[in-house]
């Protein structure tokens, strides 16, 4: 019954993962950039999250909503300021850029309000414990569960089904040719980076209610792993980052389980350059032949 | 005569940087300035080691590797293990270092191969955090807790090296091999068409880079009395990183440039570590909104006096009145 545990919790931690490589795999695959800071603006989120609950003395879910509307503003205007006047730059210096902002955004909240942590009340959510087949799941797991998966449905829809998920997809697609098309691709890149930071934001929230501590260097390294998933999953396929995101999570707890808890960090990455070595594409990718 | 003519200037740096040793030796034993700022000179030219080290990798051969602290920290722990644990002299520790992370530069050279621009960045970034976490979990070299180093590293001993890394990488870069770098950097797919094997070139651009990043690593080791894992995080190949990006991706001098006044801003901000980052950080997006080549582009600080006279636009023959 110990293995089910570990799944259950590789699951609970691999949603916060498939949550944020859903914004990089949705950015890069508009504008073929790796969005560095989009790790902390998962952290940003938390903080929005936090503060709101703390200060505001909302519940969870109108927190949820509070920290997803301030993400999307966020990642609109980190989009407008600093990656906008780089979209015909060489792809560096867009990378480089992407680095810079991230540690800026990073080393900006520890100067405005220091490095000490902060901890999530532990009664935003209830904690009972449900007994299922033998496995003690806490309420809280569950109901995170439930909130990423609604939200990935969400994104699904909004991709499929509206006006600008059209648009995001051909976009992605053929950048000149939507252009040709009639379609404002400046507002629609926004758009993705507004719902891919959304996203974030949310991971963020649940992040905080289900591990408690929250710091501004927090989002480095659920930021790395997040990209490691939507590497794993194929870049660019919307549902190759939930897998993706799932997988990964499921193999870093069964790492922790079987004894290796000290490497727990280091599997993602040795995932990742396994993954590029042998299947550069992805589970879900195709592969594309190099244009000259 | 004409050889010695064509090889003027590069005699005439020699010529400068031993006088350039001498002083600083001069200083240094005598006891003009105290501990701290000797420190600050030690630091500079560990840093102008690593520097044009990266500078081969990203700016000459363009392949963007965002890991050099997984080399400095390889060159570091291994040197630190032949002076402190076998007992062998620092040249060994040296040289030992520079092996080891050539090594481990061909093991993520050599994957390389299949990836580029982004993914190798993300690999290689991978790769820093690999060789972090593994370091962690070795009790033998003291795991998180670290490992204390003797001071070992003196002026002689860094600025031997400092020379050395440019030498070699200056005279790679004119060589043949180095304009095939070059021609990986500026366009791969036509490098290879006109028949020069990528591969080897990336490879071969790793293997010296990380050498000397292990190098770089073996004195740093024995500069600062204690080496720890949490050290060589990637914060560390972002610093390493900015020099190369502010100096000019592509000149050398501008990377030694960027690094030794880089240095001096970090030194001053001590006191202020967020205040230090957040101006980094403000400097490497600046630079690549307004200047995205940095500061020198690929030019180097020599030609700015050379060749001045020699370069008039215009036509040989001197007309000037036909239109295109």
């Amino acid at each position: 019954m110990e293995i089910i545990q570990q799944l259950v919790n590789g699951i609970s931690l691999g949603s916060i993962y498939a949550l944020i490589a859903l914004g990089y795999t949705m950015v890069y695959g508009i504008v073929k950039l790796i969005n560095f800071a989009h790790g902390d603006v998962f952290m940003v989120g938390s903080f929005v999250g936090f503060y709101s609950i703390t200060f505001l003395h909302l519940s969870f879910f109108p927190a949820l909503i509070l920290s997803m509307v301030a993400c999307a503003l966020f990642g609109v205007l980190i989009e407008r300021i600093a990656y906008k006047p780089l979209r015909n730059a060489t792809r560096i210096a867009a990378l480089i850029t992407a680095i810079g902002v991230s540690l800026l955004i990073e080393n900006g909240m520890i100067f405005f309000r220091g490095a000490q942590l902060e901890a999530y009340p532990n009664d935003i959510l209830p904690t009972n414990k449900i007994n299922l087949l033998g496995v003690t799941v806490e309420s809280k797991s569950l109901l995170i569960l439930g909130v990423s998966v609604a939200l990935m449905i969400i994104l699904q829809f909004v991709v499929h089904k509206t006006k600008i998920g059209k648009a995001m997809r051909a976009v992605s697609h053929d950048a000149e040719a939507a252009k040709l098309m009639g379609i404002n691709v400046n507002n629609t890149i926004s758009a993705t980076f507004a719902i891919g930071s959304s996203l974030a934001g949310a991971a963020g929230v649940i992040f905080g209610t289900y591990y408690y501590k929250i710091e501004p260097l927090m989002g480095v390294i659920p930021g790395l792993k997040a990209f490691v998933a939507a590497v794993l999953g194929g870049i660019g396929i919307i549902p190759g980052a939930m897998v993706g995101g799932l997988l990964l999570g499921v193999i870093e707890s069964l790492v922790s389980a079987a004894g290796g808890s000290l490497w727990r960090d280091g599997v993602a990455f040795i995932v990742l350059i396994l993954i590029l070595i042998f299947m550069p594409q992805g589970i879900f990718g195709k592969n594309k032949r190099e244009k000259v | 005569m004409i050889k010695l003519k064509q090889t003027k200037g590069f005699w005439l740096s020699i010529l400068f940087a031993f006088a350039l040793f001498t002083i600083v030796q001069i200083v240094i034993s005598s006891a003009l300035i105290n501990f701290y700022i000797v420190n600050i000179i030690m630091t500079m030219g560990i840093y102008i080691i690593l520097a044009v080290s990266l500078h081969l990798i990203i700016g000459i051969t363009g392949q963007f590797s965002i890991g050099h602290a997984g080399f400095l920290a390889v060159g570091a722990y291994t040197s630190a293990v032949f002076t402190m644990k076998l007992g062998q002299p620092l040249l060994i520790g040296l040289i030992a270092g520079g092996l080891a992370a050539a090594i481990a530069g061909m093991l993520i050279g050599i994957p390389s191969l299949r990836l580029k621009g982004d993914y190798l960045a993300i690999a290689t970034l991978g790769f820093g955090e690999i060789v972090r976490i593994t370091f962690f979990n070795i009790d033998y070299i003291g795991g998180p807790s670290g490992m204390m180093v003797s001071q070992l590293t003196t002026w002689p001993w860094v600025f031997g090296c400092m020379l050395l890394t440019i030498l070699v990488i200056r005279n790679f870069t004119n060589s043949t091999h180095g304009r095939a770098c070059i021609s990986v950097r500026e366009d791969e797919i036509a490098a290879d068409a006109m028949g020069i094997n990528t591969t080897y070139y990336k490879v071969v651009a790793f293997l010296i880079g990380s050498f000397f990043a292990g190098v770089g690593g073996a004195l740093w080791a024995h500069n600062f009395y204690i080496i720890q894992p949490s050290q060589f995080g990637f914060l560390k190949s972002f610093d390493i990183l900015i020099f190369v990006v502010l100096g000019g991706l592509g000149s050398m001098s501008g990377a030694v440039i960027a690094a030794i006044l880089l240095t001096l801003v970090s030194m001053l901000l001590t006191e202020y570590p967020e205040t230090r980052m957040v101006i980094y950080s403000l400097i490497l997006i600046i630079t690549m909104l307004y200047r995205p080549r940095g500061l020198l582009g690929t030019k180097e600080v020599t030609s700015l006096f050379t060749n001045r006279r020699n370069k008039k636009g215009g036509p040989k023959d001197g007309n000037t009145h036909t239109v295109a």
